[in-house]
């Protein structure tokens, strides 16, 4: 069953950034330059936040316009990155108006998010699921 | 990137000739942790005994710990410098997004040195430093404006943390703040007035990296661990609920709520401006600073009508805490939730202390009501829960038209000292207190803890236990062991950069354990010893820079005002003072 990462409500989101700080700790790092989530004010704190995550879409522009196959679609939305293959173009992180391509300055290659949900238990207030590709 | 040798970087900035370096200083970080340890030392290198605050000599120095970024909480940026309200080394420490920001910059400390002739804002973006110029910003009215602008002309969106002053800072009122994400703040002894004083606008900080720790699956480990206590502990949850505010009813029904300039310890109309009260009618959103689950920053969003036109209307969103709610509603005799936020928005706006300005509004309505000042100096009348007046001096506290303001700007103690009514012009060492009225601990701590705040030791809990377990009150001498003791302790949570609302989780074993996965080995009497190494190293800077605690003014009001725990007998506190004052001699002879 293909799963996707999904923002349940983002009038509930607190700004901690507990689930960028969890998505780098996949890779056993501190820090924010692993992250494929990105939370930021919606305009100073006082405005509430916006919650970038990949929305996992069919056809992916990302894919499309990576002149290199190091995207690939995945089955059910989204992309899987071949990171031996990438290039560091940024194209891919043009392609994507939500913005949810991230990037790894420290390698110069984007950072994608596998909808693998290891954030999702870290958010304390629910705001981000798993939830099943239909 | 290696943590410890990421957190051993200081990042120098010389305001004067727009330059800056990096120096590796693990010989301080692993002596010292991190946070305030390492803060002191550097002070201690920076700034001799007869600096100026507001010369360019002084410096500002950031610094954050081992843990910050690592665990729930560790979210703290402690800030070091020579305070223009007292003149003494002075700390202060704020959340936001400023300890994630600097550390995943890739540094433990920044010094900030000098002063620039111009107005400037600096942008610290990673391993890059710009100077740039910030004419255009000064002298604007909102610091929130401020906030603003940066945000859409400097880079790093989400990773990011501007740190701005107000007017107040510009114009070196001593009490002014350090604003960073709008809602927290650098608030006590005057660092806004340092900023002014180099003409810094603005530090904008953007941290994008990471770091890697040696043992990963025990760090996952230890963070679950850690997460769970902080997301299901009752101590986070009752900041989260009500926050601090919930303080005012629990105060104020031991008596121990300062009302109409500590002239009382019950205020009739707490009911209006409690925790309670505010979460019910006005309270719109809850947020967190970066790295905490928390989410104790309350902000409510008042509905304000224009008067001139009908169906016109604006939103603010402030946030509030127990500290503004004594200071600008219960201390001011306002029972208006109204009232009080749009006075506490002024406050913010202009970038000044919320506890400090309010405990000025308070001595200069006494002060006008016995006929000390006069309109002719205060520009207005003035009473007790008169917002709209008291609107009208906050915005002339920074703008200084007369001789008498100028002297409000320095702190309630200058203002007292020349207009009169110094025994009900609260401030310890020149410092205005926080807002409890438990008992003669608290006090005790406000004069002889380091940084003059209810935060040093917590001492309001002291007093509030003794008055639930019906003990006697310790002999002077144990008050101040219990004080330092606790103090102490704090020095090894602010070096490693926890928020003190996390002391609850942090406790020594816990803290232990969170070094394991970094490949650190301290034991728990390591660090206590380590957290009374700091707390001597502040004190003997404050005496060389001529602390003398036996000299302290102490406050008439605070005698005669009765206290939960009875009247407080000067004698009590002279003893102590005297105490704490022979243990720093003898640290300081063992030198």
């Amino acid at each position: 069953m293909v799963k996707r990462l999904v923002v349940l409500d983002v009038n509930k989101c607190v700004g901690c950034q507990l689930c960028m700080l969890a998505c780098s700790r996949r890779f056993g790092v501190v820090g924010h330059s692993k992250s494929a989530i990105w939370v930021r004010s919606a305009g100073g704190f006082e405005r509430g936040f916006t919650i970038v995550v990949c929305r996992a879409c069919r056809d992916p522009p990302c894919a499309r316009v990576c002149p290199v196959n190091a995207l690939k679609a995945r089955d059910g939305g989204g992309v899987i990155l071949d990171i031996s293959k990438c290039i560091g173009c940024g194209l891919c992180r043009e392609s994507c108006d939500i913005g949810a391509v991230m990037w790894d300055y420290e390698v110069n290659k984007p950072v994608i998010c596998t909808h693998c949900g290891f954030c999702t238990p870290f958010c304390p207030h629910n705001v981000l699921a798993v939830e099943e590709v239909v | 990137m290696d943590w410890f040798k990421s957190l051993s970087n200081v990042l120098y900035v010389d305001l004067a000739r727009k330059s800056y370096w990096v120096e590796p200083r693990e010989d301080l970080f692993s002596r010292w942790l991190g946070g305030i340890g390492v803060a002191t030392q550097l002070y201690k290198e920076e700034v001799s005994s007869k600096v100026d605050p507001l010369s360019p000599e002084n410096v500002i120095i950031f610094t954050v710990g081992p843990l910050t970024g690592i665990y729930p909480l560790a979210s703290k940026t402690i800030a070091v410098f020579k305070s223009p309200l007292n003149n003494y080394f002075a700390e202060s420490h704020a959340g936001g997004r400023s300890a994630l920001a600097i550390r995943f910059a890739g540094y433990g400390a920044i010094v900030i040195r000098g002063a620039s002739e111009r107005p400037i804002y600096v942008v610290i973006d990673d391993s890059r430093v710009r100077f740039r110029d910030a004419t255009a910003l000064w002298d604007m009215r909102s610091t929130e404006t401020v906030g603003r602008i940066l945000r859409e002309v400097t880079p790093g969106s989400g990773h990011r943390a501007i740190m701005r002053i107000g007017r107040a800072g510009e114009r070196l009122v001593r009490y002014a703040s350090v604003v960073t994400e709008t809602y927290r703040h650098f608030g006590r002894l005057g660092l806004g007035a340092v900023f002014g004083s180099k003409k810094l606008k603005a530090l904008v900080v953007v941290g994008r990296r990471g770091f890697n720790v040696p043992d990963v699956s025990t760090y996952r480990e230890v963070y679950n661990e850690i997460y769970e206590l902080a997301v299901k502990s009752p101590a986070m949850k009752k900041y989260h609920d009500l926050g601090t505010a919930a303080n005012v009813l629990a105060l104020n029904s031991i008596k121990a709520l300062p009302t109409r300039n500590f002239s009382s310890g019950v205020f009739e109309l707490a009911g209006e401006v409690s925790g309670e009260k505010l979460a019910e009618t006005v309270l719109a959103r809850r947020v967190a600073c970066a790295g905490c689950p928390t989410a104790c920053i309350h902000i409510a969003a008042l509905r304000e009508p224009y008067p001139e036109e009908p169906y016109f209307y604006k939103i603010k969103f402030i946030s509030y805490d127990h500290e503004p709610l004594y200071a600008l509603a219960t201390n001011l005799g306002i029972g208006s939730r109204e009232g009080f936020l749009r006075l506490l928005d002024v406050v913010e706006e202009e970038g000044l202390d919320a506890i400090s300005t309010g405990v000025i509004l308070a001595w200069a309505t006494e002060a006008y009501l016995n006929g000390l000042i006069t309109e002719k100096e205060l520009l207005t009348k003035l009473n007790w829960g008169d917002y709209e007046s008291y609107i009208k001096v906050v915005r002339n506290i920074v703008l200084q038209p007369n001789e008498f303001y100028s002297t409000m700007a320095l702190g309630v103690e200058e203002a007292a000292r020349k207009y009169g009514g110094l025994e009900y012009a609260l401030a310890f060492n020149k410092v205005e207190p926080a807002g409890y009225h438990t008992g003669p601990l608290y006090f005790v701590s406000l004069m002889i803890g380091s940084r003059h705040s209810h935060l040093d030791a917590g001492a309001y809990s002291l007093d509030q236990e003794l008055l639930a377990s019906k003990k006697q009150l310790p002999k002077p001498q144990e008050a101040v062991e219990l004080i330092i003791e606790e103090e102490s302790w704090r020095q090894v949570l602010t070096s490693l950069a926890i928020c003190l609302f996390a002391r609850g989780i942090y406790k020594p074993d816990v803290v232990v354990k969170c070094f394991k996965p970094l490949k650190v080995e301290y034991g728990v009497e390591q660090l206590k010893k380590l957290g009374r190494e700091i707390w001597i190293e502040k004190q003997l800077i404050k005496r060389a820079e001529g602390f003398s605690p036996l000299s302290l003014r102490i406050p008439e009001r605070i005698l005669k005002t009765p206290t939960p725990l009875g009247n407080i007998d000067p004698e009590y506190i002279k003893e102590a003072l005297k105490y704490y004052d022979l243990l720093v001699s003898l640290a300081s002879k063992m030198r």
